[in-house]
This record gives C-alpha cells, structure tokens and sequence, in this order.
C-alpha cells in the first residue's frame, strides 16, 4: 500500500513537475470528504431506524433493502425541490448563510488523523485550528436567522448564537486539559501521547474523566442537537433559523449539523480515547489477537460509539429549557472544567501522574 | 521578484483593506459587521504569511469566533434607523477628521520612529517543526510575566467592573433555585390518599380538606 503511494507520488512528480503538489492534495482531499458526505447520507438512515427500534418502530423500510436507498431519495427530492427566496430576504445572505454553515464542518478535518499518518495537514497548532474552525459554524446560522427576515428564524439564531458561545468556553478549557496532558497542540501528538503500551489505560479519559463528559456534551450542545436543538426547537419557534428554507439550503443546513456531529465524534475519540490506537495494545491474549486490526478501523469504531450516542441522546432526553441551558453551560461545566484545569496541571507536577 | 507568498501577501492585503472600507461604507450596519469578519480573516491570512500560526488562529478564534458573533448579535437586535444615523454627518465631519489625523500621525509617528520600530528587519525564517505556541508561551510566562499579569489583573477589573454596573436585583423576577428543585422527595409534592372504593365519598368536604393541608405544606 505505502509502496503503491510512493510510486504514484514518483510518477505525479515526474509529469506533472510543481503542479503535482496541489493536484495531491485536491485528491487527498476528495478521498477524506467523498466518505465524510456518504457518512453523513447513510447516519440520518441510521438515526431514523435506531429511533424508529427505541420507539418500537420500525423506521423507513420502503425504499430499497431495509430502507437503504433511503437516504439517495431524501436527496433527489431535495435536490428536484423549488428554492423559495421570501420577500423581504437579504438574497446574497439567505443563499450564502447554508455555505457558510457547511465550510466550517468540512475544513476542519484537514488536521483530524484518521490512522498513523492518514492525515491531511499535520499542523502543530491543530487543536487551536479545530477550536477556530468549529467556532465559526454559528455565523452560518445566525446569518440565516436575520437574512430570512422572519421572526422565528430569527429567535432561532439569537438562541444559538448565546449557546454557542457559552459552550465554547468550556470546549476550550476541556481541551486546555488534552493539550496540558499531551503537552502538545498537534493531534497525531495527543494520539501519541495516549500510547503507552497498557491499551485503553494509557487514555485520557481516565485522568480527564469529567472533561471528557464535558466536551462531549459541550459538542452535542454545539452541533444542536437534541436535547440542546433550542435553534430548530420546533414546539415553539415552527423550525428554528432553517424556517424559511427549502429544497437543497435545507438539505445543507442538514448535511452541516451531520457533518458536525460526525466531527465532534472523531474529536472526541482522538482527544480522549487515542484515536486509531488499539484498546488492547500490550494486553496479554487480547493484544496478540488483535494486533493485525488497523487503526482506521478502531477509528471509525470509535466514532461510531459516539454516533450512536447523539441518536441516543436524542431518543432520551427531553428539550431543555433555555435558562436551563443556559445554567448548565456557565453555572456547572465553566466553572467545572476550571477547576479541573488547575487540578490536572497539579496533578502532573506529582509522581502519581501515569499519563 | 514576486514570489507566490508575496502574491498571496498582496491578495490578503487588498483583501482586508477593501472589507475595511466597507465597514464605514456599507450602509447597513449587519453588513459592515461582516465585512468586519472578512476583515479580521485577511488579517489572519497575513499573520500566518509571517508564521505567526497562533496570533493567527487565536485572532479568528477570539475575535470571528466569539466577539463578532456578540457584535452581530446586538446588531441585528437593534433597530437601526438609517436616516437618523446619517443627521448631522457633515457637522460633526471636521471633528471626526481632526481625530482620524492624530490616529494617522500617531502611527506614522510610531512605525516610523527608529527607536520604536524596526520596520526594515527581514522576517526570520523557520524550520518546519519550529513551534510559534511554544516560543510566545515561553516568553509570556518568562520576560514578561509581569506585564502579562498585570494585563490579567486589568481584565479581570474589567470584568467585575461590568457585573456591577449591569447586576441589579429585580425584586419583582421568578427566580427558580435549581438545588431545591432536585433535592424534592416525593412527600413534599404528593399525597397518596386510600379510599375506600364502595363507600360514598362526600364531594364537598374532601377535596378543600386536601387543598388546605396541600398549602400548609407550601
């Protein structure tokens, strides 16, 4: 496999001489978002029929085998849909602002390692990148909001602009605690420095426990979902900031909060639970079996776990009230994941740190 | 010679200058907000052109990712009268003139000072692994320690400063205590009451019995 990469590396730069570099990259980057897209298709199928199973139902069945064309018909239509700009609208806006909410979910994974070497971009500051890209999802929502011109639509984005920057913060302060541990920004780095030859004990969840929680509730509040959806919460404000929108702007707005929730699941798996190491690494019977897995798989596990927790979230838990919210992002996890800080660069000036 | 970098240089710089202009030009305040935004992100741009990875990201991190979103988010909530705004411009030009002149002459007189700048160093070239995060967060907790103590010490004035000009206890608001919520045992909300199933219940007496122990309990 690495032989057949390096040839094809040769041979690109032999034809095609300074333009190779840019073209490589191009194709590195199709490779990363084509699954990234299918990903997306396939998990708002699996969230229906997971749903549907909780709710002793059986979830879309009719469109190929066990519904699984689904998806590619959800597609079509919203493609074939009309696009209704409303009166009123601020146009360039209203088209932009689903643009605007899909880039962020997409770039971000330039610096998420998906195996040892799979990745796009090795930068050494790539928490800080991840923590920059995700913050700017909140404009392609709230653009939509005021460009709609519309009422709800327009409460919709104010309730996400105040949750996503509340549950930024303790984001951040739950990652300050990754990189104190890992004592570097990069994410192959913080994968690295989760391994320790003893598997899934050499992790950062284990120290990091309740920062751990945190970022990934943080994360489920910042991808809007159930029970944090207050921007779509449709019981009061008819659809949220997407009100006035149709056909493929729709359709975007949903690919960008799947596309962000398979993130959130991809970060939380390389911050807290080493990424595409394997659990079993040095484990007596265990590692020797499963030595020949490759981490893209434990990877794409991982994720998978987190996944099923968002759908599983969202079959359980009621809505949140919005001061509710509000409590839980500054009245417990901010001052939580402080606390921890001070704790964890404690922790590490001690023997009793194994990490 | 022009190389790609000062082509990309050039482009960010025409870039951010002409989203600057059209922060006072547009005339519709949300607009010039986002060109606010694109503003910050060419700036951005230049930074990591000097490789100043981490001024960088933390400017769109900081700045595009949490101030402009609050910015926005009180200008699109105000409702901003056009024509209001606009009274008055030509006689208060000459004032707002005279002070864009001190703020130029000031920059010049600063950038352009030997002692203060050294405007013709050439920009250091570094290693691919040569990590800008760790050499600013060695300097900042070393040289300049106290500066940057100093700089915390004034924020965190700033910040208490502005709970206590905003805090004011309203007498007449609902307020909830969350504790109290989730320390509630069954009994304090619910009485289960038997009853007989054949007998005759009187319909008057019981339930203003159940009504009035339910308020001594409250």
């Amino acid at each position: 496999m690495m032989e057949l990469l390096q040839t094809i590396e040769q041979a690109g730069q032999g034809l095609l001489g300074p333009f190779w570099g840019p073209l490589w990259t191009l194709v590195k980057i199709v490779v990363i978002v084509a699954p990234i897209m299918g990903g997306v298709a396939y998990l708002t199928l699996a969230e229906r029929k997971i749903l549907g199973y909780m709710q002793d139902r059986v979830g879309p069945n009719r469109v190929g085998y066990w519904g699984l064309l689904q998806p590619i018909a959800d597609g079509v239509k919203l493609l074939m849909k009309e696009i209704i700009i409303p009166t009123g609208a601020n146009k360039f806006l209203f088209v932009a602002a689903p643009v605007l909410a899909l880039v962020p979910a997409l770039v971000a994974w330039a610096v998420v390692p998906f195996a040892d070497g799979m990745i796009l971009a090795n930068v050494n500051a790539g928490l800080l990148y991840i923590l920059a890209m995700t913050s700017l999802g909140v404009y392609g929502i709230i653009i939509a909001g005021w460009a709609s011109n519309s009422k709800y639509a327009f409460l919709g984005a104010i309730r996400s602009a105040a949750q996503i920057v509340s549950y930024e913060l303790a984001m951040g302060f739950a990652l300050v605690c990754v990189l104190l541990a890992a004592q570097s920004m990069s994410l192959v780095d913080i994968v690295k420095g989760q391994q320790h030859g003893y598997g899934l004990l050499g992790w950062y969840f284990i120290p990091l426990f309740p920062m751990f929680v945190v970022y990934f509730i943080a994360g489920v509040a910042e991808t809007n979902r159930a029970p944090f959806d207050l921007a779509e919460d449709e019981s009061v404000i008819v659809a949220g900031f997407h009100t006035e929108y149709s056909g493929m702007g729709f359709a975007l707005f949903f690919l960008a909060e799947y596309a962000n929730m398979i993130l959130i699941s991809a970060l939380t798996s390389v911050f807290f639970l080493g990424g595409w190491l394997n659990p079993f690494e040095g484990w007596p019977v265990l590692g020797a079996m499963t030595a020949w897995v490759p981490g893209l798989f434990w990877m794409l596990a991982k994720m998978s776990v987190f996944l099923f927790i968002f759908l599983w979230f969202r079959a359980t838990f009621p809505r949140y009230r919005y001061d509710q919210l509000m409590r839980l992002g500054w009245k417990v996890f901010i001052p939580l994941t402080l606390v921890w800080v001070v704790v964890v660069a404690a922790w590490m000036q001690t023997p009793l740190w194994f990490w | 010679m022009m190389t790609i970098e000062t082509i990309v240089f050039y482009l960010f710089a025409a870039l951010s200058v002409f989203a600057g202009l059209r922060v006072i030009t547009a005339r519709n305040p949300v607009h010039a907000a986002l060109f606010l935004v694109l503003a910050f992100f060419s700036m951005a741009g230049i930074w990591l052109l000097l490789e100043a990875e981490f001024l960088a990201i933390t400017l769109v991190l900081v700045y595009v990712g949490a101030v402009m979103v609050l910015f926005l988010f009180v200008v699109m909530m105000l409702d901003v009268d056009l024509v209001q705004l606009r009274e008055g411009f030509w006689r208060w030009f000459p004032i707002g003139a005279l002070l864009a002149a001190v703020m130029v002459g000031e920059m010049i007189w600063v950038l352009g000072n030997r002692q203060t700048a050294e405007t013709g160093a050439e920009v250091i070239k570094h290693a691919a692994d040569y990590s800008n995060t760790k050499e600013l967060g060695r300097l900042i907790y070393t040289d300049y320690v106290y500066p940057f103590e100093l700089a915390a010490v004034l924020l965190l004035v700033a910040i208490v400063a502005a709970i206590a000009l905003t805090l004011r206890q309203r007498r007449t608001a609902k307020r909830q205590d969350v504790a109290q919520q989730v320390a509630v045992k069954r009994n304090d909300r619910v009485r289960l009451v038997s009853m007989p199933a054949s007998a005759r219940v009187s319909t008057q007496a019981q339930p203003d019995e159940a009504a009035a122990s339910d308020q001594q309990k409250h």
